[in-house]
Formats: C-alpha cells, structure tokens, sequence
C-alpha cells in the first residue's frame, strides 16, 4: 500500500515538474513577443510577414516528409537535398537554358513552364530512388532505410555540388525586389507570388489525397498495407505515386526558393530540410495540415527571432529550431495535431 | 546464483592472442617510423610520407576510438546517434580549455606543459585533460539522453542530430555569450600544449611516440568493447536492440541501460575529441559537422555493426580514405590521365554510396557478427515455417 502511494507521488511530481518548465518556456516566450508587439507593432508585423514567406517554403517541403512518412514510416533524410536538386534545375533551366533573368513582361510565362518542368524533375527523381533503394528496404529494420536515406542525401548532394559549384550561386530573380507599405508595414511583392502559388498547390494536393480514388488508396496503404493488398489496392504503384507528390512538391518550392532568395547553393538542403523536417514533427507527422501549420509556425517563429530586438538573433536560428524540436520531442512527440499512438504488442 | 564469470569470459588465451597481435603491429609501426624510415632512401621515405604519413595513422587510430564509441550506441544498443560529432566537439574544447592559453586570467599549472615563458592559461597534464573530457561528455551524454532516450528510433535520430547541430552552433558563436569569450569563435584555441608522457614532452612533430599514445587509448577503447558486450549490461543493450519490449519484460531496466551506452558513447567520443586536438594542435569549430558524424558512422556500418574487429578495420579504413587516399589517388589519376579533377569533393558520393550499397546488399557490414547478420535479414525469414521449424526440432 505503501509503495504504491510512494510510486503515485513519484510521478505527480515530475508530472508537476514538467507541466511547471513547460509553462516557464512558453511564459517566457509569450512575454518577449508581447513586449515586442506592444513596444513596434508595426515593425513586428513587418517581421512577421518575412517570417511567413518562409514560413510557406517550409510547409512545402514539409509535406513531402509527412505524406513518405504517412504512408512508409520513414524519414526521408534526402528530401531536402531534393528541393536543393530542384532549386538548382530550377535555376539551370530558367538561367542558362531559357536566358530569364531579372523582371520582365513576358518572363512569368517562362517561370510558370520551369515550374511546371521542376515539379516532374522532383518527382521523377523521387519516384526513381523510391524504385532503386528504399523499395528494396521496406521489410527491413528501420535503420536501414534511414542510413540509406542518409547515404541518398549525400549522393545527392554531390551532384549539386558538380552541377551548380562549390560556391553559391547569385543570379536576378524574376520578381522584383520592391515592397509595398500598408499603415507602416513592408510587405515585399515576393509575398504576393509566394502565396500565390503556395496555395493553389495546397489546395491542389488536399483534393488529390481525399477526394480522388489514388488518394483513397494512398490513405488505405497508410493504414495497413496488406489489407489494402487484399482489397485490390497495388501498394507499390501507391507508394510510388506519394513519392511521386512529395517530390513534386520539393520541385515547386526549390522554384520557389531560388526565385525569391535570388541565389542557390549545393549545401542549403541540408539545413532547410531539417527544419521543414521538424514542421512536419511540430504539425504531427503523418498529417498533412499539420504539415502546413508547421511550416507556416516555424516560418513565423524563425523569423521572429531573427528580426526582432532582445531575442537570440539571427545566429542562434538555426539552434532555435532545433531547441523547438528537442522540446516538442520531450513534451508531446505527436506533435500538434498529431494523435499519440500506444505501441501495439 | 554464482558470482564468477562464466569460463569464456575470463581472460583466456583468445584474449592475449589478439593484444599481443594488437601490440606487436602497433610498436613495428612505431619502430618503422621511429628508427627504419629515416636511414631508409629518398625515395621510400616519399613513398611513406605521401601513402602513408604518420598523421594518418594517428588520426586513424583516434578515429577508431570514438567509431568504437559510436559502435556502443548504434551495434550494440541499437539507438541511431546521428549527432556523434558532438561529443567529438565537447570533448575537444575540454582539451582547448585546460591545456592552452585561452583562459589568459587565469594562472593554473597542474603537472602541465605551458610553453616557455608564458605561464598564463590552465595548463593540466594530458592525463588529467583526458580523464576532464571523459567526465565532461558523460555528463553531457546524461543530459542529451535523459529527455530524448524514450523515443522511437528515427525521432531519436533527428533529436540526437539536432543537438549535434546546436553544440556545434554554440561554439561557433561563443565568441560572445554574455559579454564573455568562450571558445573564440571560429578562430578555434590554437596552440595546444604539448603532451608531458614520463619525461618526454611531445611537441606537434612528435608523431610517432604520439602515435603510440592515441593507438593505447584506442586498445583499451577495443579491450572495453569487447568485455563490455559479454558482460551484463552488454547483454542487456543487445536484448534492448533486438527487442525493446522483450527486453524490458526480462526486466531490463530500460531508461539506464540506454543512458549507461550513450554514456560510455560520449566518453569515448569526448576522449576522441580531446586526443584529436593534441594531434592537429588546436580546436577549431567549424570543423564539427554534420558529415563528419556520417563519416563516423560509415564506419561503423562499413565494418559491420556491433563487432569490434569489424568497426576497428572500417574505421582504420575509412579515416585513411578520408584523410590521405582520395587525395592521392586524385594526385595519381590525375597524372596518369592528364586529366584535372579535384578528387577529394568526391567525398560526399563516395560515402553517401557506400552507405546505400551496403545497406543494400550487405546490411551486416564486411565483417558481421553472426547474430547481427540474423537480424539484418530476418524478413528473410518466413517467420511461421521458422518457429514450427524449431519447435519441430525439440
């Protein structure tokens, strides 16, 4: 009787403890931007919107770890070399090949053609490597797969430093620099195109996967893989096509990225696939509009801390993301809109 | 229950076969480099110093230590540590904090070496800054570990990679935390003292008895792995790798078993990191990535997860390859072929392949051990004819 009681009390108090630093973190937080939002409320939406547009970037390359590791349960590491890959073709075709660089009447045709032409670049190579590695890999220990994805990421990695050189890369973007003013706040015009195509692409991607009969399948597959056999699903052909979105969605954001930053680099993969990564995790992995919440909070918060006074800066960014993932990792692994699973024996 | 260790486990002959082996090859080096090479002819001495110079094989021998390190955490529990590059950093800082002089106010001499003339800094012996960086990144193993240990494998991962992100991150910018210099930024603590080993100083060019002192450390860090595993909390990470929840019903405390390999992990990771800072005379952080921590692990999936002779052989390989192989394989092709390709940017495809086709078609490393080949191909295993198989066989 006793030890029970003893056992009870034991983890109250670090139930208590928990709660207790976990209401100490988000306090504080919510003290710095309030503080922040009543001292310059104009400068914190300014801040704010450049937060956003990243913020988009991220919930597009998010989706693709979340629809893989929806359906397959595994983490992509080599996705966000992909969107790098796809910045980088991007980049090659609208530059070297069509020669559109700099704003210009007729260059957002040409824009909307690489687009199109990234979206299939992403998805061919994702659909490829699925077919090559992973697919091989399925029915093994995790680990595997997860090394291997590893080891993609690197190849990948290679090529675009043998594509687009060691170092970065800086051309004119099509969108032109300039920004608008609304009662003191910036709003640059890269805002307008990147919610004009992010959205299009969201909505898009949401009516594929729950109203269309391949959508149907892939969420069938992402329950169980072998009742869905018994049903007449063809799970391969399924995961493939989730590859084939996912990389899709990588190509439009490589686009994306490289014509609102104006340059590319062989390496960036690696760090922004970490912390789409971990927009996925925050949303729920597995969840697509946890994927989009997210991205879009990371965004957000990123910039944030970049731009506004009294935080940590912008060379504590990236640490900042991690700290959010550790931390989500500790206090609720199922993310936000993500349900916790129990361990099935 | 007796408490004296099963008769295979006692330290038996298989045990003293492979120190001597171990021993004999590891002074021939020493005795090659030390006292053969320099009376040898030119051009034997240019063969030595481009295929094989002696930095290599230090830094050969320090990377098989903290490979080991990693074998502890990845072969043996089972936990995927993508972030291992962060005790190497720990670790090394350990080193360029107490045997330099960085902390010029300060004015500590403890059987340490500080160069001529210039007392300030803490000066410690290497001994006592070995045993600092093993404690101080067992402490940090602890404290990455505790909170992050009860997840699931690949989120293990990416948390384990996000503290190997954030450390390094800290030190790059700990120029100024907090109106106070930490680590010097990226211009790293340069230089390091020198090594005090009996009577000897070892100064940077010192190679060859240094090389000796990083292959001891690496011995013991193979002699730990192996009486480690056979031992009970050995047997413990290996039920934890094979099935947690088994495991944990056996009654496998679960949470210490894990945290006591991230432990041994990170002291040896540490103790890599403070060694390697005496070879290469300083600390310097941007050298803390994310590739080196998969360069660590290439090794030890190339030589074959959970065996020590496995990861020791990848890890002699892999640093070789790394550190003087490619580049003069490059010099050589290059010549040959009259061609101008820069070799060494080839690093990423060649460990990025290396890591797919082994997963691919050898799973269990080059040199398995046999229970980790079982394992890697268990979904070869048809499982019911497997069970009614051996139940058939009683």
């Amino acid at each position: 009787m006793s030890t029970a009681t003893k056992a009870a009390a034991k983890i109250s108090v670090s139930k208590i403890l928990t709660r207790a630093s976990l209401a100490l973190i988000v306090g504080g937080v919510a003290w710095w931007l309030g503080g922040n939002l009543v001292s310059d409320p104009a400068l914190f939406a300014t801040i704010a919107i450049y937060g956003l547009n990243n913020g988009a970037l991220y919930a597009l390359i998010a989706l693709g770890y979340t629809l893989v590791y929806g359906i397959i349960e595994l983490i992509n590491f080599a996705h966000g070399d992909l969107f790098m890959l796809s910045a980088v073709f991007s980049t090659f075709m609208l530059v070297d090949v069509l020669k559109v660089e700099g704003p210009g009447s007729g260059h957002l045709m040409y824009v909307f053609l690489v687009l199109i032409g990234a979206m299939i670049f992403g998805a061919v190579i994702n659909v490829t490597v699925e077919r090559l590695a992973y697919r091989k890999l399925r029915n093994a220990p995790k680990l595997a797969p997860l090394i291997t994805a590893v080891g993609v990421s690197f190849i990948f990695q290679f090529i675009g430093l043998q594509w687009n050189g060691s170092a970065p890369r800086n051309f004119a973007t099509v969108i032109s620099d300039g920004s608008m003013e609304v009662a003191g706040v910036t709003i640059p015009h890269e805002t307008f195109a990147i919610y004009g195509l992010t959205i299009p692409l969201l909505i898009l991607l949401v009516t594929l996967v729950n109203k269309t009969r391949q959508g149907r399948a892939m969420r069938a597959t992402a329950q169980d893989k072998d009742a869905s056999r018994l049903m007449g699903i063809n799970v391969d052909k399924t995961i493939s096509f989730t590859f084939a979105l996912g990389g899709a969605m990588a190509g439009a954001a490589g686009l994306m990225y490289a014509q609102t930053v104006g340059n590319v680099a062989y390496n960036l993969g690696f760090q922004l696939g970490l912390i789409a990564f971990t927009s996925a995790v925050l949303g729920g992995i597995g969840n697509l509009y946890g994927a989009v919440l997210g991205g879009v909070l990371i965004g957000l918060i990123q910039g944030l801390n970049d731009g506004l006074p009294n935080g940590p800066g912008q060379k504590w960014s990236q640490s900042m993301v991690f700290i959010i993932l550790i931390l989500l990792m500790v206090y609720r692994p199922a993310g936000l809109l993500g349900v916790s699973q129990k361990e099935k024996v | 229950m007796s408490k004296q260790a099963p008769a295979h486990l006692a330290l038996d002959n298989t045990n003293k076969k492979w120190s001597i082996g171990l021993a004999v090859s590891v002074l021939t080096i020493f005795a090659i480099y030390k006292f053969a090479l320099p009376t040898a002819s030119t051009e034997v001495r240019t063969f030595f110093n481009n295929w094989l110079p002696l930095n290599s094989l230090g830094e050969a021998a320090v990377f098989v230590l903290m490979a080991l390190g990693l074998n502890i955490v990845v072969g043996y529990a089972g936990l995927l540590d993508l972030g291992y590059v962060a005790f190497w950093a720990l670790g090394g800082y350990v080193a360029g904090w107490l045997m330099s002089g960085f902390w010029y106010t300060k004015n500590v001499n403890v059987f340490g070496t500080p160069p001529p003339g210039l007392p300030e800094g803490i000066h410690l012996n290497f001994a006592f800054v070995l045993i600092a960086a093993g404690i101080f990144t067992a402490i940090w193993g602890v404290i990455i570990g505790a909170p992050t240990l009860r997840l699931k494998s690949d989120y293990l991962a990416l948390v384990t990679l996000g503290f190997g992100e954030i450390i390094p991150q800290f030190f790059i910018n700990g120029e100024n935390i907090a109106g106070q210099n930490w680590t010097n930024g990226t211009k790293g603590i340069t230089p390091i003292d020198n090594i005090r080993f009996g009577g000897l100083e070892l100064g940077v060019f010192d190679l060859a008895p240094k090389f000796l002192i990083y292959a001891g450390l690496a011995a013991f860090m193979i002699f730990l792995s192996i009486r480690l595993r056979d031992g009970r909390l050995g047997r413990a990470w290996l039920a934890i790798r094979e099935d947690e929840l088994a495991a944990s019903m056996m009654g496998v405390p679960l949470m210490r078993t894990k945290l006591a390999s991230y432990a041994v992990g990170a002291i040896s990771g540490g103790v890599g990191g403070a060694a390697f800072t005496t070879l290469v005379n300083g600390v310097f952080a941007e050298r803390f990535n994310f590739a080196v921590s998969i360069i660590i692990l290439s090794m030890v999936v190339l030589g074959g997860m959970g065996n020590v002779w496995g990861v020791t052989v990848g890890a002699i390989l892999l640093s070789w390859v790394n550190s003087t192989g490619l580049v003069q394989f490059g010099r050589v092709f290059n010549e040959a072929a009259g061609t101008n390709i820069n070799f060494p940017s080839y690093n990423f495809f060649v460990f990025g392949l290396l890591l797919v086709l082994m997963m691919l078609f050898r799973r269990e490393g080059f040199i398995p051990e046999a229970r980790t080949r079982i394992i890697m191909h268990e979904e070869d295993l048809d499982s019911v004819d497997f069970v009614e198989h051996k139940e058939g066989a009683n």
